[in-house]
């Protein structure tokens, strides 16, 4: 009775299976590619010089062009992370990418943790209301306690929710971006998420056409986000230095804020298109008060 | 001209075993009447082996160890009959409600849908079966011959053409009175025939017509011809109407929600069968559930189950205004809860889980005697499925979904919102979200097709789509504190200097720059009139520079933080 040689002796090659009525002999592509598919064949397990290669993700607009020129878009199937503190752009770049996902039809998910999300700015950003799901978290909290918490103070309860309610998204599908927003929840209740969610949201978006974005103050997501953004005022113009503000023609004592300039930093891409260092790209927003404006004069 | 005859034998049994299948196995009997006079009404064949016949009294049958005794449910009944009728309906347009048990069909035109009259008998078997009844069915070349066959031979039958005498000649003459079981007159037909000696089908069929004719005149003729099968008449159509109900009453309450949830799943499932046999689904269902008389609960304002349907308004005491808010006792007798779908679906399960949602939030708050469940019909979906439509939601799911969302964040929290034509700030009101289903615009088929065409397109920067804007045109998005944040305001010049607050203190510091202000106004004809200032102030915080939205109400005169630019 012959036996596969497991432990082959020192003196034999141990890639080189002379002795093998089991199987049969192979012309090319030469023996030790033979060897290692006869042993894959054995075991029933695929070795890991043969796993099969993840195909590149689609790239959906993120609704501007500077970002987009800067990682490619936001890739669909994958976790996109976008931080940064208060001002710094992170809902300018929410609302801009709901309103190119709305547009191109697709169903799109909000889950607010602090229920910060303004509807009149997501108007004049231009998202189609009837393709959003907005879900407020944390209200049903406060008020079954009874208590007046403000923003910052709206804690875990509200995450519980928000991570539950993501879930479900995820797991029914069907969305074409599901959208965490984070930003004002304390850094240190954002990092308690634990690292096992963040896994399990991105291997419910994996091979499907779903772009989940999470806006948080600092990186939560950690090696799960397969894009890193961060996002601040621009250094050069830094919108408190810098204002862009309009002067009123009447009253002659008041002034505007036009707009913020923002800068956005690549981080992390697991994406071929990482670049070797962090690169940057500055826009600009308008707020849309000089917008109403503009329609009251007309 | 073949008709077929679907007769369900013991239907007062066969109704409540619809509703109790666990119960087919064992002896059953059905009772009728005002306790303590209950009479048996109907029994099944298992309850007439052990010797109960209809007619006895409850005490007499109670000695009968191995007997289970029902009530009998006019109402599920009717549900049974009418599931019977949507059942024939599946088959042909030509439906004859001949009885509560007894329904005749019209086969022309059939064969070359179901195939021969065998397959088409079978077939029928088969779903009246799916339908929770159980039945024999028979098909003969007129409507009487198939229904003498369908009561006398279990199983199914065909009757060939011109061997109906044949055929029905084994069966007893009691065949022909059926109908007329609570009639004296079948009785003394039956001891007429009895002292002739004639006691089946193919013994009447053979007496001379002039005779009989003399002794029991045209009816007598009429019974012979039954009996030969060479009775015709003409079939009677009924259009079935679309109502669809289903009803349980409980001879014990149910106080649980997961007895409930079984129950309603029985029903929904029937219903569900119903439609499918009508080609139809449903977008709206509502339940009624009749509680238990006489009892009373505490009953909490905060927890009311709110009424949906404004004609059920009634259904539950509403609370006192001058009560005060104070708990209450008050006597529940019925509580109704509607649940609307955006699409027509027809899934048992979803409607299930939806309803175990709904209940959970909003419980009946006392034992439950009785479920009402009606579905209102509505053409099923039709939807063609596009290969190059944006993602969408299945609407099954999401609507499993939003229910299950609703549970943790509350009923009001979700949806998509819509913004009221009016400048008073958060004005906007949540409704339900149905995104509908996508369609291709030309300019989307136009870069779809420019895509499908370009290789390796994959991680190429996305041209300028749709969608996409113009950095000139990027809105400066708005954080809403919701409650706005009440602040202390240093005013120099007339503009603010300095914020203070004790509640966040990253919004305490010295103004960079403010920008403003913004006034505006509105409803001053109301009594919920505003008025108010909006400034753009920049202040500096911990690690950046933070912009604020801050509001000074001109009513009140205080200052309030609405928001953050971000």
């Amino acid at each position: 009775m012959s036996s596969f040689p497991l432990f082959p002796s020192a003196g034999a090659n141990p890639l080189v299976v002379e002795t093998q009525p089991v199987f049969p002999a192979r012309k090319s592509p030469g023996k030790v590619a033979w060897a290692a598919s006869a042993v894959d064949s054995v075991a029933g397990v695929i070795s890991a010089s043969r796993l099969e290669i993840r195909p590149l993700p689609e790239m959906v607009s993120s609704g501007i062009s500077e970002i987009d020129r800067l990682t490619g878009g936001f890739p669909r199937g994958c976790l996109t992370e976008v931080c940064g503190s208060a001002s710094s752009g992170r809902s300018s770049l929410l609302l801009a990418s709901l309103a190119a996902a709305s547009q191109r039809q697709e169903a799109c998910a909000l889950v607010d943790v602090t229920d910060a999300f303004d509807p009149l700015s997501a108007a004049e950003a231009g998202v189609k209301f009837e393709r959003l799901l907005w879900v407020r978290c944390g209200k049903l909290t406060l008020r079954r306690h009874g208590e007046e918490k403000n923003n910052r103070d709206r804690g875990e309860g509200a995450v519980e929710q928000a991570l539950r309610a993501t879930d479900l998204l995820l797991q029914s599908g069907g969305f074409g971006q599901v959208i965490i927003d984070l930003g004002d929840v304390p850094f240190r209740t954002a990092r308690r998420i634990p690292l096992t969610s963040w896994f399990r949201f991105q291997r419910a978006v994996e091979r499907t056409p779903t772009v989940l974005f999470v806006v948080s103050p600092a990186p939560c997501a950690q090696t799960c986000a397969t894009l890193l953004l961060k996002l601040q005022a621009s250094g050069k113009k830094s919108a408190a230095r810098h204002p862009r503000l309009e002067q009123s023609v009447s009253p002659a004592h008041a002034q505007l804020l036009e707009g913020l300039h923002i800068e956005g930093e690549l981080l992390r891409s697991r994406l071929p298109r990482k670049p070797a260092r962090p690169v940057r790209a500055a826009f600009a927003t308008k707020t849309s008060r000089i917008l109403e404006r503009a329609e009251v004069n007309l | 001209m073949p008709f077929a005859c679907i007769f369900v034998a013991d239907f007062p049994v066969e109704a409540l075993l619809r509703a109790e299948p666990e119960l087919r196995p064992r002896a059953l009997a059905v009772l009728e009447g005002k306790p303590p006079l209950q009479k048996v009404f109907a029994v099944n064949e298992n309850a007439r082996q052990a010797g109960v016949e209809a007619g006895m009294t409850k005490l007499e049958v109670e000695t009968c160890p191995e007997l289970v005794l029902r009530t009998r449910s006019q109402l599920q009944e009717a549900a049974a009959h009418a599931a019977l009728l949507d059942c024939a309906q599946s088959f042909s347009p030509r439906v004859e409600d001949t009885a509560c048990d007894t329904i005749v069909l019209d086969l022309a035109g059939m064969e070359p849908l179901f195939g021969p009259p065998h397959k088409i008998g079978c077939e029928m078997a088969r779903r009246v079966s799916g339908f929770g009844l159980q039945a024999s069915v028979a098909i003969a070349g007129n409507p009487d011959t198939a229904v003498l066959a369908a009561r006398g031979f279990s199983g199914m039958t065909v009757i060939s053409e011109g061997k109906e005498a044949e055929q029905l000649g084994s069966l007893p003459v009691a065949v022909l009175f059926a109908e007329e079981t609570e009639n004296e007159e079948w009785g003394r037909r039956l001891e007429t025939f009895r002292r002739w000696g004639i006691r089946s089908l193919g013994d009447l069929a053979a007496l001379p017509d002039v005779a009989l004719s003399e002794r029991l005149g045209q009816p007598g003729l009429y019974w012979q011809q039954l009996a030969r099968g060479t009775a015709s008449r003409k079939l009677i159509p009924v259009e079935a109407p679309l109502i669809f109900e289903e009803v349980i009453e409980l001879d014990d309450p149910v106080v649980l929600l997961e007895p409930l949830a079984f129950l309603l799943n029985q029903l929904l499932e029937k219903l569900c069968v119903r439609l499918t046999a009508r080609a139809l689904a449903t977008q709206e269902l509502r339940l009624e559930l009749e509680l238990q008389d006489g009892y009373e609960e505490d009953w909490h304002p905060e927890q009311a189950c709110p009424v949906r349907n404004a004609a059920d308004a009634d259904a539950r005491s509403r609370p006192d205004p001058m009560s005060g808010g104070r708990a209450t006792t008050r006597r529940a007798s019925k509580f109704s809860r509607t649940l609307c779908l955006p699409v027509p679906l027809l899934d048992s399960k979803t409607f299930l889980k939806m309803m175990q949602l709904d209940l959970k939030a909003h419980p009946p708050g006392a034992p439950i005697c009785k479920i009402r469940l009606t579905a209102e019909p509505a053409p099923p979906r039709a939807t063609q499925g596009g290969l190059f439509l944006p993602p969408s939601p299945e609407p099954e799911k999401l609507e499993l979904t939003l229910a299950r969302i609703a549970g943790i964040v509350g009923e009001n929290n979700i949806g998509s919102l819509e913004l009221l034509d009016t400048h008073r700030p958060e004005a906007f009101r949540m409704q339900r979200f149905s995104p509908g289903e996508p369609s291709l615009s030309q300019k989307q088929k136009g870069e779809k097709n420019n895509s499908s065409r370009a290789s390796g397109a994959n991680f190429a920067v996305p041209q300028s789509s749709s969608g996409e804007s113009a950095s000139g045109d990027l809105v400066t998005a708005l954080r809403i504190f919701r409650p706005a944040v009440a602040v202390s305001v240093t005013l120099q010049d007339g503009k603010p200097a300095r914020l203070a607050c004790a509640r966040r203190k990253e919004l305490e510091g010295e103004v960079l720059w403010a920008a403003g202000p913004w006034r505006s106004s509105g409803d001053w004809w109301d009594q919920q009139g505003w008025a108010r200032d909006e400034w753009d102030v920049a202040v500096r915080g911990e690690s950046a520079i933070a912009l604020y939205r801050l509001v000074r109400d001109l009513l009140s005169g205080g200052w309030l933080v609405e928001g953050t630019y971000d």
